[in-house]
């Protein structure tokens, strides 16, 4: 038999058997959508956290306040609080060449009024430097100048959001809002961001450092955002800021310093895991579809007993039958792979369009793995069906025994 | 043409032997036209489907044209039928999800006919049935004694050397079968060596031979001396 006449064979009775090709076609169909649209949904977290940390801005570094290690030595029996890190510190930490520049941050939360509306927001205190580190665009206005980051001049930034709540479409440049228990005047607003992580910079008020630190009378930063001038100068910018405040306090090493590049390499590997994870899970249903094919394939072998005497009759091969039968079971498969590759991407589709922040994409590999494992599941389990049927006596096959 | 020496085929079932075919010599030249008859459970389906290739003699020998066949392998041995023996069955075994066109054409694919020159044998052979306004058709679409002239198509769409019927009028009406009957006969006439297994007497002397079955062996043959 040739391989045309065969696959022609094999396509009849795929064709000539609706119902049974449909339930084979729906469970290899639902097995490699789930693996393509599974990896989508991986793949588009992944990116998406990513994403999130790159758009901090670049050859970024964060310190922060405490040691997240264990070091030698007796357990610290009272709470033995880290050292502050301060405002001078920062400062300290800007001398060093293979820094550009700094952002120290201060963080709190007060009331921000505008004659009878009131909010409670986030209070960010902050340096001018703070714009170009973060990336970020004003609305309008401008942001408070580069002038001593130790004058706490009465000056504020409004998020996009509090902006519009206070405000709505009026201007809000030049007017005097209430932050707390001070009063500040709006210079600049800031462009709507649509989302960033960790800080919802919509939602903000921003002021000078020392504005807020006299605000909510505290000292200690939150945390230090240090770019450095390139990202070959990032691990000399690291030592040296380990450097600076360990001399500032005393030999100790009392600051983390995260590395931008090593919070996304990791975010990078843990969301590559998951990926890898759910698509080894959705799998499992592509081998639970290769079974269906070979219980299908059964079926189909013992209902066409007499087809198969039949060839044999008319001088078939056991070879030829075995390579009908291995063909429809081919045929299934791949139709089947075919159908869920197009329902994972439409379904990809319909979810990119509903919500077009999560950048949904089924990497390539995904889903050349789905239909090879599909081809093969589907091949493999046809073997048995296929070696039953060319092994039947024809005599009694003819019989239909 | 065919030569059966000692043929014995045995079947176990439970502990005991049946011997479907008991040490059997028979001759069969070429173009003879032969019915073999006898009571149900004598052997001879058996008998056919050995002289057909699809059952193996447990003991004794066969030679088909020359060969010993019982020697060949599965491979050859279906290579053989492709090539020498077409059959008809008494429940025809047309493929239900081909049309009539399809299943005659079914020998052809499995010899590996080239598409072209498969049309036109099926062409020429339906339209010798007289079944050309048939050929698209289904099998649960034809008559009964048109579904046997398309098994009777199909098996001699490669031109074989031997017919074997097995009961090829059982389950028709007298007159279709009694059509399908002058058909064989006719291929018969023109050279293809004609086996019939059947109940009906009648049919039967219609053979220049006939052939009596019980209990697996021989226990009458009318042409044994034309193939001796």
């Amino acid at each position: 038999m040739i391989a045309t006449d065969v696959l022609t064979y094999a396509a009849g009775s795929v064709l000539g058997y609706r119902a049974r090709t449909l339930l084979t076609l729906l469970a290899m169909g639902i097995g490699v959508a789930s693996v393509v649209m599974l990896t989508a949904l991986g793949e588009g977290a992944r990116r998406f956290v990513t994403g999130e940390f790159q758009s901090l801005g670049t050859h970024l570094l964060i310190v922060l306040p405490g040691r997240s290690e264990t070091t030698g030595g007796p357990p610290p029996l009272l709470g033995e609080t880290p050292r502050d890190l301060t405002l001078d510190d920062a400062l300290a930490i800007e001398r060093s060449r293979a820094v550009r520049r700094i952002a120290p941050i201060a963080v709190g939360s007060a009331g921000v009024s505008y004659r009878e509306r009131e909010r409670e927001v986030m209070v960010i205190g902050s340096t001018a430097a703070f714009l170009d580190v973060r990336r970020l665009k004003m609305a309008s206005g401008r942001f408070f100048s580069t002038s001593d980051p130790r004058r706490a001049s009465p000056v504020c930034v409004l998020g996009a959001k509090l902006k519009h709540e206070l405000f709505g479409a009026g201007p809000a440049i030049g007017r005097w809002v209430r932050v707390g228990d001070r009063r500040f005047r709006v210079v600049g607003t800031l462009a709507s961001e649509g989302r960033s992580i960790g800080l919802d910079l919509e939602d903000i008020v921003i002021v000078p450092v020392a504005a807020a630190q006299a605000l909510f009378d505290s000292y200690s930063l939150f945390r230090v955002l240090v770019e450095a001038r390139s990202d070959e100068a990032i691990p000399r910018a690291r030592r040296d800021i380990l450097r600076i405040i360990r001399q500032r306090h005393e030999g100790e090493d009392d600051v983390t310093v995260i590395t931008q590049d090593a919070v996304v390499a990791t975010f990078d590997k843990i969301f590559r895991a998951l990926t890898l994870t759910v698509a080894g899970i959705a799998s499992i249903s592509l081998a639970v579809a290769g079974i269906l094919i070979m219980n299908v394939m059964l079926v189909a072998v013992s209902q066409r007993t007499t087809e198969v005497g039949l060839l044999k009759a008319l001088g078939a091969s056991s070879g030829a039958i075995m390579r009908v039968f291995l063909a429809e079971a081919a045929i299934l498969s791949l139709v089947g792979a075919a159908a869920g590759v197009a329902v994972g991407y439409a379904a990809i589709r319909f979810v990119d369009q509903a919500y077009p922040l999560l950048p949904l994409s089924t990497p390539l590999w995904a889903v050349a793995s789905a239909v090879l494992v599909a081809m093969t599941t589907g091949l493999l389990f046809g073997v048995l069906p296929a070696r039953r049927a060319a092994k039947l006596d024809p005599v009694a096959a003819l019989a239909g025994r | 043409m065919i030569q059966l020496r000692h043929a014995q085929r045995l079947f176990t079932v439970g502990d005991q032997v049946v011997r479907a075919l008991d040490d059997i010599d028979l001759d069969i030249a070429t173009g003879e036209y032969v019915a073999i008859i006898g009571p149900s459970g004598s052997g001879k389906s058996t008998l056919l489907n050995a002289i057909g290739l699809l059952d193996r003699l447990t003991h004794g020998s066969y030679l088909l044209e020359g060969t010993d066949v019982t020697r060949l392998s599965d491979n050859e041995l279906a290579r053989t039928r492709r090539e020498m023996i077409g059959f008809v069955f008494q429940f025809f075994h047309l493929v239900p999800r081909l049309t009539a066109a399809q299943n005659v054409e079914l020998p052809l694919i499995l010899s590996d006919v080239a598409p072209g020159e498969r049309r036109e044998r099926v062409s020429e052979v339906l339209k010798a049935y007289g079944l050309d306004d048939r050929a698209h058709h289904r099998p649960n679409q034809l008559s009964g004694g048109q579904r046997q002239r398309v098994a009777i198509a199909r098996a001699t769409v490669t031109s074989p050397q031997v017919i074997l019927a097995d009961e090829p009028t059982g389950n028709l009406d007298r007159a279709s079968g009694l059509d399908v009957v002058e058909m064989l006969e006719k291929l018969n006439r023109n050279g293809i060596t004609l086996l019939v297994v059947t109940h009906d007497p009648e049919l039967a002397t219609r053979a220049a031979r006939q052939i009596r079955m019980v209990d697996g062996k021989i226990v009458s043959d009318t042409g044994s001396g034309k193939s001796q």
